[in-house]
């Protein structure tokens, strides 16, 4: 327990609950386990999201094409769905997170081969992606009537009192957590973000593990495509337009150092979910929507903040403590 | 960039000859490829060879190019500025909160470009004073500038700016030479001297290949630094009051993704990501090629989402294509 709440993660946890705590002070309502388990759901697809994420920032890499990847992997689904809905929902899920691992891979070779900084190659796939949901769909929408009944209603089905979508999101950060904690490679994610010439020394193929990397936030932007598109029932161009931004703020106010190998599953899921109950207290508590975007930027400014002092002893002086305690 | 194994340095025994280096450098693919764009996009479209077509071709790039310039500087010192469209956001708004004041022209100019440069210091303050990272800072910022905009405007829109400012975004200087892309002109000159030419372009430099060396050698990185994000955010405030007097009107989501197209040029130009080397002229030809390829495209009736594709293919390869060609010929060696 004390490894899965270090004290960041714990004043992240108070954070949200005194957020919870100040809106139930008004509207007593807003705490009920109902509307909790709302919010919950309504974060889900941001929290696998973030989970991705982190992945890619702990080895000191980026990934800006993830809502792309998602927009692209959700219109494809809903097409295939929309043309021949006799295809068992299970296939499409497996399809989507195919997909999603595909584009993901694309990006995760050109780091890998070609050297390319994460961050360039990801900009580029960032246009290409959504730019391939216009070329494919032609602009045109699918939208509920197009979609089969099973497409739409899997995730709200519910089981031991959750819903579907919800159970996606815990079984994600529990395969997450054990890939991080209990396996090699997760590992190894750790150890190229916080020297990666160390991690040469050890045996660890850098290249290859950012790959890897890339692979695992595709696979998860995949999935979510098809959760999104089966949620909000509409697949289109602008679907998750801009939200390649909130994953990574997400990841950024867990914990989750942008410089690498710092964060935990535990500090993402609780990022995500903070920007989640912010976003649902904002309409209860009678602020403007509007209001949204500066509130979720002063938190990842104040998250940073904060952040930064505790990894102020990074890097060169960190080299310093390894070689007077040698 | 790709230089990042730390194989010591080899010092070679007689430098390399000018003209070599001349005619491969990056600079002259980049002409190469604005060419072979340019005579593709006139055997394509015949409305492409006209003087007005070719002036309205400039608008595609001059207010993203003019951030740019700035955004070049930032990132040969190794930092980055996301925030660049979000600071049009807010000094756009501005603008029109000052007009619906009663404000005129010379006003309104002096808050757009005023409101660039708060932000651009809020930026560099909190990168530099608290020293955190500059990817995050300016992820936070763009949310929050926005934000502002968002919350002032909300689904609003500011309209009515005077004929003097609008002459800003669409009057000319002569003939078919537009006010923006003179000002694009005169600011790419500035910004070559500035870089390639006086001691603060050496020092910019000597940030972005190791800013300890720097800061041992009495380099103030940070004043540096500082005052590169305050010229990030005036840019990007002249940007504002060119946009806003072009379209005539303020929208919380105005130059939406501005920021992504800025740092591609940047990168096109040849500017390593990584920071510590690049060129202005570089810059230039860049943002000459993603105006005449969106231009071109644009003449041939291609949507503007699929015109994106292009730019994001142009950006992976013409960074992939000279590790593709080294990597050849060190397997043939």
């Amino acid at each position: 327990m004390t490894r899965l709440f270090k004290t960041r993660e714990l004043w992240l946890a108070l954070g949200i609950l005194a957020v919870i705590a100040l809106v139930t002070l008004r509207f007593p309502r807003f705490s009920q386990p109902g509307n909790l388990l709302t919010i919950f759901n309504d974060t889900s697809i941001l929290m696998m999201l973030a989970m991705g994420q982190m992945a890619v920032i702990l080895t000191r890499s980026i990934d800006l094409s993830m809502a792309s990847n998602l927009a692209l992997t959700g219109m494809i689904v809903a097409m295939i769905n929309a043309a021949a809905p006799g295809v068992p929902i299970p296939l499409l899920i497996a399809g989507s997170v195919v997909i999603g691992s595909a584009l993901g891979a694309f990006n995760g070779i050109l780091v890998w081969k070609l050297d390319i900084p994460p961050i360039v190659v990801t900009l580029g796939t960032l246009t290409i992606f959504r730019g391939l949901v216009f070329v494919i769909s032609g602009g045109a929408w699918v939208n509920a009537a197009q979609m089969s009944q099973d497409f739409i209603q899997l995730q709200r089905g519910s089981f031991l009192g959750l819903p579907i979508l919800s159970w996606f999101a815990i079984v994600v950060a529990a395969l997450v957590y054990l890939l991080m904690t209990r396996t090699a490679a997760g590992r190894a994610f750790y150890a190229i973000g916080v020297n990666p010439t160390a991690a040469v020394y050890t045996g660890i193929n850098v290249g290859r593990t950012k790959f890897l990397a890339f692979v695992l936030a595709g696979a998860i932007s995949g999935l979510c495509g098809y959760l999104w598109i089966s949620r909000y029932v509409i697949a289109s161009v602008e679907v998750a337009g801009g939200y390649e931004l909130t994953i990574v703020a997400a990841c950024v106010i867990g914990g989750v150092s942008i410089a690498g190998g710092i964060g935990t599953v535990a500090g993402a899921l609780l990022g995500a979910l903070f920007l989640g109950v912010v976003n649902n207290a904002l309409p209860v508590i009678g602020v403007s929507p509007f209001w949204q975007m500066a509130i979720s930027g002063a938190a990842i400014l104040i998250a940073v903040v904060l952040n930064g002092r505790s990894e102020r002893t990074k890097g060169r002086i960190i080299l310093k403590k390894a070689e007077a305690g040698a | 960039m790709t230089d990042q194994t730390a194989t010591g340095r080899q010092l070679p025994d007689r430098l390399d000859n000018p003209v070599k280096s001349a005619v491969l450098s990056w600079e002259s693919l980049l002409i190469l490829v604005a060419l072979a764009i340019f005579i593709a996009n006139s055997f394509a479209s015949p409305y492409f060879l006209n003087e007005w077509s070719l002036s309205d071709m400039t608008f595609n790039f001059t207010e993203k190019a003019l951030i740019a310039l700035a955004m070049a500087l930032v990132i040969i010192t190794g930092e980055i500025d996301l925030s660049v469209a979000s600071i049009i956001a807010l000094a756009s708004t501005l603008m029109g909160l000052a007009l619906q004041a009663g404000a005129d022209t010379p006003v309104l100019v002096g808050v757009g470009i005023g409101v660039g440069i708060l932000c651009g210091a809020f930026n560099g303050f909190l990168v530099t004073g608290l020293k955190l990272p500059s990817i995050v800072v300016t992820i936070g910022t763009m949310s929050l500038f926005r934000g502002v905009a968002y919350i002032v405007l909300g689904d609003q829109s500011f309209k009515g700016y005077p004929a003097s400012f609008s002459w800003f975004g669409q009057g000319y200087v002569f003939w078919v030479i537009s006010f923006e892309l003179v000002l694009f002109l005169v600011c790419a000159v500035i910004f070559y001297v500035l870089l390639h030419h006086t001691n603060f372009g050496r020092r910019v430099f000597a940030i972005g290949n190791n800013a300890t060396a720097a800061r041992f050698s009495g380099v103030r990185v940070d004043r540096i630094k500082f005052v590169l994000f305050c010229l990030t955010g005036l840019m990007s405030g002249m940007a504002a009051v060119l946009l806003t007097a072009r379209l005539g009107s303020t929208r919380p989501s105005i130059a939406q993704g501005f920021e992504l197209e800025a740092v591609t040029m940047v990168v096109l130009g040849g500017v390593s990501i990584l920071g510590g080397s690049g060129t202005i002229v570089g810059v230039v030809l860049a943002a000459l090629i993603m105006g005449l390829v969106t231009f071109g495209l644009g003449l041939l009736n291609v949507p503007g989402i699929v015109m994106s594709i292009f730019i994001g293919a142009l950006l992976i390869v013409v960074i992939a294509l000279p590790i593709l060609f080294r990597m050849w010929r060190q397997r043939k060696a």
